[in-house]
């Protein structure tokens, strides 16, 4: 079994934590594990994205082909978008809906969501929205994993939830409970 | 005791030099390679460790450690080895009594580069070996490999890994920590005082050496070939990272012969074995055609060679899982083509960046100036040169801001002005402008002074509090080096300073002072900790 995940957003976005987290997941069950990141220049606003292949067997190469990504996770619809070539008709796009303009070209927004929307299988949810209404403005990104647990399906919403109080233990017992209320919200809004 | 941990090509670099026992790390940041000293720092206190001016001065550093017998290691990104290139090369003459790893992180597809250039090259100009992990696990086990081939041959050893190894995680297992090494340093002055007649004998020794090189390569357990002992229309040889984007294409339904390098000097015999048996090989490597132009010379004009210089590989940019597959002829399913509803991200100067504020008052001032150019120079501020400021005319390498004012108000620009990083400036501006000063340029230099070096994520810079000193020492006016606090609300006081500094026909030097944010913040956060 494998899953290949790309993990998209903006630069300061926190993607690198969902990676974390579900990096954590994977070795904690012994799944074999690559994760390429992108460092440097543009971590300051710009597009980043990560591979993240989990296989119970062995993984050759760090980057996933053309085609072959089973899902993508993004903290950004445009983003979501950029990786489109990654994806197959059976692959899920997990992302949010809420547009980070940074770029005085962004496209139109409704048609950016009507092509997304024309994919075969989309989750999308206003993420932002749902963490402030929560009163969890720094855990969005938790949300989005959230979100995203029920398709990753190598590693359980229970391996994640676990994985989450492992990567935060370092800041508090309330960062943890923090973010796994953000990781349940996440998980409930796909139901 | 033996553990896996997840970690980043940098990182299994790092604890692999830990575990050969390493005695120090010298460096200068530059993305792809600043994980490695980041991570010796925080997890081994017994290292030496300290930041360096440039990559030159770590290679000194690193060769004097080597001198006096303990192991040490180098770190630079591939356009360092240009900056550290008179010590890299010499020290392939002198040899090394301790053993001594050079570690250049390649940047193909220029992610965060202003070149592609391959370092694969100046350890073939150097004529000492290379080595080039496919994995993390590799990179991990190489290092005391490493250092026991560079002692045993007495020489530096190159190790090249490239950013999709080096920003890459995997799981790596770990083995039980060496010793360092205890001082015993070097006793035979004529090895190390290259004046020509000991510089003579001492390359005539590095020649000698190169059929031992051979020999390591052709005997290496990281060259690993993977031949049937049957005719096949087409074998790969495929080098470092490149090794598992032909298995990724080839594991489930194909068989192909397949030669991976992981060692340099080429190993002859079996690339020759390989091709045996082959009726073309497939050169699979990373930045620019290396191997392929030698596999040429070695097969000889007309054995079929694929690669890069044929077109079967794209001749720029990093190789990939697909690019490989298409080489192979390996066709895919990809239902979707590029999206319509998406425009290019470029990276940007953060909100509340004092860089933003110093280009603002440039941009006024040049507007009433249309003949004045503006030269840059690397690390955040070259961002300077995209919306909304459009603000540089240059950026070409570290410190060349205020050389090329220099040059241009020679040739009678003005004004030329200069805007360079603290960092930058204490890596390779302040020989430049001593240049100017000595020779009366009129030039304005700007040193954006933001207390780090800020690209590469925040390392401490080394002339921090020292700037002012330094221009007066090399012998500035002190009425024309000028501070200002880069803010909005101090606009018209940095633009009269920038205005009264180009008028003056001398050098001067403005410094704009306020932290960079990132740095600022993540202290902010520390502290409520």
């Amino acid at each position: 079994m494998k899953k290949d995940i790309i993990l998209a957003g903006v630069g300061g976005q926190g993607i690198l934590t969902i990676a974390t987290i579900i990096g954590d997941a994977a070795t904690a069950a012994g799944l074999n594990l690559k994760q390429a990141e992108v460092h440097g220049m543009s971590q300051r606003g710009g597009d980043v994205q990560s591979n993240l292949r989990l296989s119970t067997d062995t993984i050759h190469s760090d980057l996933i082909k053309q085609g072959g990504a089973d899902l993508i996770i993004s903290m950004e619809p445009m983003e979501a978008l950029r990786y489109l070539p990654y994806i197959n008709k059976e692959s899920w796009v997990v992302t949010s809906s809420h547009p980070f303009k940074n770029i005085p070209n962004y496209p139109d927004e409704e048609s950016l969501m009507k092509e997304l929307e024309s994919l075969p299988h989309v989750a999308t949810l206003p993420i932002e929205d749902v963490a402030k209404e929560n009163s969890l403005p720094k855990s969005a990104n938790v949300i989005l994993l959230g979100m995203a647990a029920k398709y990753i399906e190598i590693l359980s919403p229970e391996q994640l939830r676990e994985s989450i109080a492992r990567v935060f233990a370092a800041k508090g017992e309330k960062v943890v409970e923090a973010n796994q209320q953000a990781f349940d919200l996440g998980l409930q809004a796909v139901k | 005791m033996i553990t896996r941990k997840l970690l980043l090509g940098d990182e299994a670099i790092a604890l692999g030099a830990i575990h050969a026992g390493i005695s120090g790390v010298y460096a200068y940041p530059g993305t792809p390679s600043t994980e490695i000293t980041e991570y010796i720092q925080a997890h081994a206190p017994e290292v030496r460790s300290r930041w360096c001016s440039n990559e030159k001065t770590a290679m000194e550093a690193a060769l004097g450690m080597a001198y006096a017998g303990k192991r040490a290691l180098v770190c630079m990104k591939h356009v360092g080895m240009n900056v550290a290139a008179d010590a890299f090369v010499n020290s392939a003459i002198t040899g090394v009594n301790g053993g001594l790893v050079v570690l250049a992180a390649d940047d193909p597809s220029m992610h965060s580069s202003q070149n592609e250039q391959d370092s694969r090259f100046y350890g073939k100009f150097a004529m000492i070996p290379i080595l080039e992990p496919s994995t993390q696990q590799e990179a991990y086990d190489m290092m005391p490999y490493a250092y026991d081939l560079s002692e045993r041959l007495k020489l530096p050893v190159l190790m090249r890994v490239v950013t999709r190894l080096a920003h890459s995680r995997a799981g790596v297992v770990t083995r039980e920590p060496m010793a360092q090494k205890s001082l015993s340093p070097e006793t035979d002055r004529t090895h190390w005082v290259l004046l020509p007649a000991n510089a003579r004998r001492q390359y005539a020794s590095l020649v000698g050496k190169q059929g031992d090189l051979l020999a390591s390569s052709e005997a290496s357990p990281y060259n690993k070939s993977e031949i049937r002992n049957q005719q096949s229309p087409l074998g790969v040889i495929a080098c470092g990272i490149t090794y598992n984007y032909v298995k990724e294409n080839i594991a489930t339904d194909r068989d192909i012969p397949l030669l991976k390098v992981s060692q340099y000097p080429l190993p002859e015999a079996a690339i020759k074995a390989l091709a045996s048996e082959c009726e073309a090989i497939l050169v699979a490597e990373d930045g620019q055609p290396l191997v392929e132009e030698q596999v040429k010379s070695i097969l000889g004009a007309d054995y079929p060679v694929k690669g890069r210089l044929t077109g079967d590989l794209p001749r720029m940019g990093e190789l990939t899982p697909d690019n490989v597959g298409a080489a192979l002829g390996i066709s895919i399913e990809q239902p979707y083509a590029g999206a319509q509803n998406v425009v290019p991200r470029p990276p940007a100067l953060c909100q509340g960046c004092g860089h933003r504020d110093v280009y603002d008052a440039l941009n006024k001032v040049a507007a009433e100036y249309p003949e004045a150019r503006i030269f840059g120079d690397i690390g955040c501020y070259t961002l300077g040169a995209l919306p909304p400021f459009r603000a540089i005319d240059s950026c070409v390498d570290m410190g060349a801001s205020i050389t090329m004012a220099k040059g241009a108000a020679d040739a009678g620009l003005f004004p030329s002005i200069a805007v360079i990083g603290d960092s930058t400036f204490t890596h390779s501006g302040m020989t430049g402008l001593l240049d100017a000063i000595n020779d009366g340029s009129n030039i304005t230099v700007i040193i954006s002074d933001n207390l780090t070096t800020a690209m590469t994520g925040g390392q401490d810079s080394a002339g921090t509090n020292k700037f002012e000193a330094i221009c007066l020492g090399l012998g500035l006016a002190p009425e024309h080096v000028r501070v200002v606090v880069p803010l909005p609300k101090n606009m018209e006081e940095i633009t009269r300073i920038i205005r009264e500094e180009i008028e003056y026909p001398g050098v001067s030097v403005i410094i704009p002072r306020r932290e960079c944010m990132q740095t600022l913040q993540r202290k902010l956060r520390n502290k409520k900790k």
